[in-house]
């Protein structure tokens, strides 16, 4: 009971691994490739979420405030997400002009 | 809750704190088991949407302000709308599916109705705020409330510690744009 009230480190993490699983289960589970794009950005949050918790938690950090490392870090990983977004959406663009659909079973082409 | 958390909150909150992890847990994890379930892709981005306002949460139970507000920005307001046009420009008739009918429209209205009134009942069970005029600042020294301030130090830290992954980062925007623009443009053959 008092594990659950006080909450830690452990209740970040445990957040964390079920937002990444569901990231990974989106990614198994899907065809559309926007879809696979949304348990990508899933699993993005849920290892920026990891490393702020960590840097909050950590014995090194700040008075009342986490360390700089980890939220720099996720400053970065936010930044290359919107990145990652922008030309994913770019080439999935180009793959519905050329095959009619973003269904990634359909997009063999480049199969030998 | 949050206004509970405002008003009955001496320097020390810890009351407070499991219910609000509680309720930012569930909304995280229950709406980002809904994508992996989910078969409309608009309702998945919508899911996204909550997830990533439930981890904005969590960024303010975890003290970082400023990742928060740009979680909320840049991922909530920038990536998410890009999915949602990705979605739109790719689907075959995308708009069967946005428009609410029935229920949903008198829901929408009710949930919008109510956060209006709770946002106004809080709003006249605030003591005045300390305001000046404009032009004049009562924060002369600069620094939060708390003494720690997240926005200061981040900003202080990309210009000096981490100036080269700022600079590294500022130049793959730039080739993201340039590469996003390329890809997306129409061909004219």
């Amino acid at each position: 009971m008092d594990a659950l009230i006080h909450i830690s480190l452990i209740h970040f993490v445990i957040v964390s691994i079920l937002l990444a699983s569901a990231g990974v289960g989106t990614i198994l589970t899907k065809r559309n490739a926007i879809g696979i794009l949304i348990g990508v950005e899933l699993i993005l949050n849920a290892s920026a979420l990891n490393l702020v918790a960590f840097a909050r938690f950590h014995p090194w950090a700040p008075q009342g405030g986490p360390a700089l490392d980890g939220v720099m870090f996720t400053v970065f990983i936010i930044v290359l997400a919107a990145a990652e977004a922008a030309i994913a959406l770019g080439i999935f663009l180009n793959l519905y002009n050329t095959l009619g659909t973003v269904d990634v079973e359909k997009a063999q082409e480049m199969k030998g | 809750m949050i206004m509970v958390a405002q008003q009955s909150a001496p320097p020390s909150n810890q009351a407070v704190v499991p219910f609000l992890f509680y309720g930012f847990a569930a909304l995280t994890v229950l709406s980002a088991w809904g994508i992996v379930a989910g078969r409309n892709i608009v309702r998945m981005a919508v899911y996204l949407l909550l997830t990533l306002a439930g981890v904005a949460g969590f960024y303010f139970m975890l003290s970082a302000e400023f990742l928060a507000a740009i979680q909320l920005i840049v991922y909530a307001g920038g990536t998410l709308i890009l999915i949602v046009f990705g979605v739109m420009l790719t689907s075959r008739h995308p708009t069967a599916h946005i428009i609410a009918t029935g229920w949903e429209r008198v829901l929408g209205v009710v949930v919008a109705t109510v956060l209006a009134v709770l946002l106004l009942i809080a709003l006249a069970g605030t003591p005045a705020w300390p305001t000046t005029g404009l032009g004049t600042s009562i924060h002369a020294g600069g620094a939060g409330v708390a003494g720690y301030s997240s926005v200061q130090t981040i900003g202080k830290a990309l210009l000096s510690g981490y100036a080269v992954p700022f600079e590294v980062g500022g130049v793959l925007l730039l080739v993201v744009m340039i590469g996003a623009a390329y890809m997306a443009r129409r061909r004219t053959r």
